[in-house]
């Protein structure tokens, strides 16, 4: 039997001012599924992410996760999603275990400090704990706002660009914290460019190009070349 | 208890913030400081016609260096985006509102009480017998001023005219607290009691708890608008 989606996109419609960003989008998420959201740059990846994490509202169509709509009840929304988006979402003039301290206290939990150093080794920033985020790089910020979505322990991780500026060892740890989310029954729809490695975790495909999906399909048994060839002509049909 | 500590940990983090990084503080002082030079310059040695415009002056310095202050409230929540995941957090919106604005207050009582000192030294004015007095009246009136300033400041972080738009929103809606404070401040320094000006302080108690209220109620709105 086939578990109903835990995210469902239906429809879906934004229009930005005179600029149509998405129409018509559809797409199901089913538990224990991380599908790649591929497309050209404005095919409106970003938007889509923001909008199933409540950040923005549609025009028309609805999102639904776990049953719950992300405008009618976007606070049932939020206690289950977690967003990375381009920023990190970490104030630069923090420390790494400040930040962490402020996001859990401001999203309702106590944490122990050990519990928060031990989320900060999980991503390889234990000996910057104490650093201010001002000295660190963009990667460190990356993985630093990848500890900060852990440690919310959202069903549905929602990431933009989620391997950008990671080095081996946090793209390993991210993997593998994917699997996990998937193995306890969440999902996680990651938007990307990349065509190689950014998509071992995933189980399905989606190109989203000109605001709808174009193609939808699983990766198993998808080889990259084949991807290739059916991604330019998605976005080529679209456009 | 929730609520409480998610409003006390925006306030801690506004604070710990604005003490590493300095760029409100240095530059309210610096700017409290040239607006006291040019009033020295512009009234000066006239005692006599000093003490009648000395409220004015004070509240002008108050409320002009709180515009600052209070404009750059939501600025710290566009590095790395940060305001997307306060947003998109769960929980009672109006514990944003509540850390900033006491965020807002600390920040801004620590510059009127250097900017207070500076009155005293530049216009050489005793004013230890209305301290207590004088207290009571500006926490009322900085409380009204930062109310809505945080409020007005929420409503304009993502417009781009933000720096125009925020003071001619936020004067206005200030003028009951500006005449209660000045009124009240001037009965201060006059030695008198503050029950002989009560109907400027009740003015000011009003205007707090209708911005305050105001602000708790519409902060989930402006956040998600």
């Amino acid at each position: 039997m086939i578990a109903d989606p835990i995210v469902r996109v239906s429809g879906l419609r934004k229009v930005f001012g005179r600029t149509l960003v998405l129409d018509g989008v559809t797409l199901d998420v089913r538990p224990g599924e991380a599908v790649a959201l591929l497309g050209p740059n404005g095919a409106g990846k970003t938007t889509l992410l923001k909008i199933v994490a409540t950040l923005t509202r549609p025009t028309r169509g609805t999102v639904t996760v776990a049953g719950a709509d992300t405008v009618k009840d976007a606070e049932a929304v939020r206690r289950l999603v977690g967003l990375v988006a381009h920023g990190a979402y970490v104030y630069d003039d923090l420390t790494a275990l400040e930040n962490l301290r402020f996001w859990t206290t401001f999203g309702g939990r106590r944490l122990a400090e050990r519990d928060l150093r031990s989320a900060l080794g999980d991503v390889e920033l234990e000996s910057s704990a104490d650093e201010r985020v001002r000295t660190f790089s963009h990667g460190m910020k990356r993985r630093l706002g990848l500890a900060r979505l852990a440690l919310t322990e959202p069903r549905v991780v929602l990431l933009d660009e989620p391997f950008a500026a990671l080095d081996e060892r946090a793209r390993k740890w991210l993997e593998e914290y994917l699997r996990t989310v998937k193995a306890r029954g969440g999902a996680a729809v990651m938007a990307t460019h990349g065509f190689g490695r950014d998509l071992d975790v995933a189980d399905r495909i989606a190109v989203l190009a000109s605001g709808r999906i174009a193609l939808d399909r699983p990766r198993d048994g998808l080889a990259l070349e084949e991807l290739g060839r059916l991604y330019a002509l998605a976005t080529e049909e679209a456009s | 208890m929730t609520f409480a500590r998610r409003a006390w940990a925006v306030a801690w983090k506004d604070v710990l913030v604005e003490r590493r990084s300095k760029e409100t503080v240095n530059a309210l002082l610096f700017f409290a400081l040239l607006l006291l030079f040019v009033f020295q310059f512009a009234l000066g040695p006239d005692r006599e016609r000093l003490g009648q415009v000395l409220p004015g002056l004070l509240w002008l310095g108050f409320i002009l260096s709180g515009l600052l202050a209070l404009g750059r409230t939501f600025l710290v929540e566009r590095e790395n985006d940060c305001w997307e995941a306060l947003v998109s957090t769960p929980g009672d919106k109006s514990a944003i509102y509540v850390g900033k604005l006491l965020g807002n207050l600390l920040l801004i009582f620590s510059v009127e009480a250097l900017v207070l000192l500076l009155f005293v030294v530049f216009f050489d004015v005793d004013i230890t017998h209305a301290l207590p007095a004088l207290t009571l009246v500006i926490a009322l009136g900085t409380l009204g001023l930062s109310a809505v300033g945080t409020l007005f400041a929420a409503m304009t972080a993502g417009v781009r005219a933000r720096e125009l738009l925020f003071p001619v929103l936020l004067l206005p809606v200030q003028v009951p607290v500006l005449l209660g404070a000045v009124k009240a401040t001037e009965a201060a320094l006059a030695g008198e009691p503050l029950s002989a000006v009560a109907q400027w302080i009740k003015l000011l108690v009003s205007a707090d708890v209708v911005y305050v209220v105001i602000g708790i109620l519409t902060f989930d709105f402006v956040l998600e608008g």
